[in-house]
């Protein structure tokens, strides 16, 4: 398939006014092309409605707003709405086309063959795990939440946008559907580089999927950085309220074993025996956890056969700190 | 009726079943113009009212107003000014189906989902396209209903527009009366019209199925 290239995103001073309220104060940052950006804050935060400026459902009372360069105000909306992907938590799919025809949608706008569209919308079927000879043919209504959601983002993407909105996506579907759908769109992702804008107020979401994370408290940007930055150096109190108090646990839960400091002056034979085994793959969290559950102080790191050192529970305390 | 005639004469109707096929075709023909033109004013009048709220008020007031009117009444006060005519009878038919089907034109599109909408807006439909491949194929099975009712109401008012010189079924049972109450003519009449009123409903659903497939997908 064909990598759609990502575009970069630029915020640059951007407000929204409404009479008596400020929505949106003053928000400056970049999303580098083919990154995921989350917008993570409380209700009220200015979330959505950054958002729905970058494809003018909402227009900004100053600021500017470029894709690529580009000021998203000196285009035609239409135009622009359709080369940006749109998925909104209700899904939002067209209960009277089949499938098909919903993941068509943008391409048809955009006025491609018949045959270009039918080609597309089945090679997208199958990108989000939908096989096209059950689905292309059914309506929304005959599929359940985890399906249509998927239908959902395959119509987003339908004609390779560079950039890609997403407004609580995955907020109204099961826990369980909602780690998988999370697992496929990082796939997806990864595979069409798009750049991707994504709200939620799902803390644990945003450090999951997000290659950068915004955090905004009543209209203003309080936070930008990586996620892990996010949950070893919190801007302020607020923050570090809002990542919650096992944040050095979710911080672990990011970093893996081989991106740790090992011991290596302890030979394979001076390891205990009862210390767990630890691949390089596997993360701190993880590992923490084996090593607490076998009441040993270290774990012996072995790539396949190939033992690499030992990892010690101060090192993990240290990685927690932030202090590497 | 007269003495020791029965309620049907069979071999009447037998002989007459030419008349009653050109009769059909004339209550078809007042129907299907009294609801075609009736639409198209209804769905007029819906476009402004969706672009301008504000018009709402005034329009279904005066679309009401006629709706109450009494048939024969309306005719009446017509008479004066388009005579006994076609044009006298179009009128008042025409009027009696407004206020349904305005009344179920801006129900049915009003009744899409927000989030189907904004979809829509966000993945660049124009409002044009918006209204016509999205808004309106959406509403189709409640502006359908509004069609079925202002259909069969329809066919009954066509019946009494015999009186004002037309033809159609209603013009058997006013000769059948006429003719010192011709109980096979008159009752023919009435049944004829009453399932042409069933059969033109069911028509009717028989077309929202087709239109709309996707409502019996679940």
């Amino acid at each position: 398939m064909a990598n759609a290239r990502g575009a970069t995103v630029e915020f640059r001073d951007v407000s929204k006014r409404y009479p008596g309220q400020l929505a949106v104060d003053g928000l400056s940052f970049t999303v580098p092309a083919g990154k995921i950006c989350i917008l993570v804050g409380p209700s009220g935060s200015g979330k959505t409605t950054s958002l729905k400026m970058v494809n003018r459902l909402i227009e900004p009372t100053t600021g500017a707003i470029l894709i690529d360069g580009a000021d998203v105000l000196r285009e035609e909306p239409t135009t622009l709405r359709r080369r940006i992907g749109y998925v909104i938590q209700q899904v939002g799919l067209f209960p009277h086309q089949t499938i098909a025809e919903n993941v068509g949608t943008v391409p048809r706008l955009l006025g491609w063959p018949t045959r270009r569209v039918a080609e597309r919308t089945e090679q997208l079927l199958t990108l989000v795990g939908l096989e096209p000879t059950r689905f292309a043919r059914r309506y929304p209504a005959q599929l359940s939440g985890g399906e249509r959601q998927r239908v959902g983002v395959a119509r987003a993407l339908a004609a390779e946008p560079p950039v890609m909105l997403m407004d609580e996506p995955f907020g109204a579907v099961d826990p369980i559907v909602r780690d998988r759908l999370q697992n496929e769109f990082l796939r997806i992702q990864r595979d069409q580089g798009t750049t991707v804008l994504f709200v939620t107020h799902d803390i644990d979401e945003a450090i999951k999927l997000g290659d950068r994370v915004a955090v905004m408290r009543a209209g203003k940007l309080v936070q930008f950085s990586p996620p892990g930055e996010l949950l070893a150096h919190p801007a302020n109190d607020f923050v570090a309220e809002f990542v919650g108090s096992d944040r050095g646990l979710k911080r672990l839960g990011l970093l893996t074993v081989g991106g740790a400091d090992l011991d290596t002056t302890i030979a394979r034979g001076g390891v205990s025996p009862n210390a767990p085994v630890l691949s390089p793959a596997m993360t701190l969290r993880d590992a923490l956890v084996r090593m607490l559950a076998s009441e040993a102080q270290v774990g012996a790191v072995v790539d396949r056969d190939r033992y690499l050192g030992v990892l010690t529970l101060s090192t993990i305390a240290r990685m927690i700190r932030g202090d590497t | 009726m007269t003495p020791g005639e029965p309620l049907i004469r069979w071999d009447w109707i037998a002989t007459h079943l030419d008349e009653f096929a050109f009769r059909l075709g004339e209550h078809v023909e007042l129907t299907v113009i009294a609801v075609g033109v009736g639409f198209a004013i209804a769905f007029a009048l819906s476009l402004v009212i969706l672009r301008a709220p504000r018009a709402e008020g005034p329009i279904t007031a005066v679309a009401g107003t006629l709706y109450t009117i009494p048939s024969l009444a309306l005719f009446a006060l017509l008479i004066p000014y388009t005579g006994f005519t076609i044009l006298t009878a179009e009128i008042g038919l025409v009027g009696y189906t407004l206020l349904i089907l305005l009344r179920n034109i801006i129900r049915g599109i009003r009744g899409v989902p927000a989030d189907v909408r904004e979809a829509a807006v966000g993945m660049g439909y124009a409002p044009r396209q918006i209204l016509w491949q999205i808004e309106l194929p959406l509403a189709l099975a409640v502006i359908i209903a509004g069609l079925r009712i202002a259909t069969v109401s329809t066919i009954g008012l066509v019946t009494v527009t015999a009186l004002i010189g037309q033809g159609g079924f209603g013009f058997l049972i006013l000769t059948g009366m006429q003719r010192s109450f011709f109980t096979t003519e008159m009752i023919a009449g009435a049944v004829l019209s009453v399932a042409l009123a069933i059969a033109a409903d069911g028509l009717l659903v028989l077309l929202q199925r087709r239109l709309t497939p996707w409502t019996r997908a679940a």
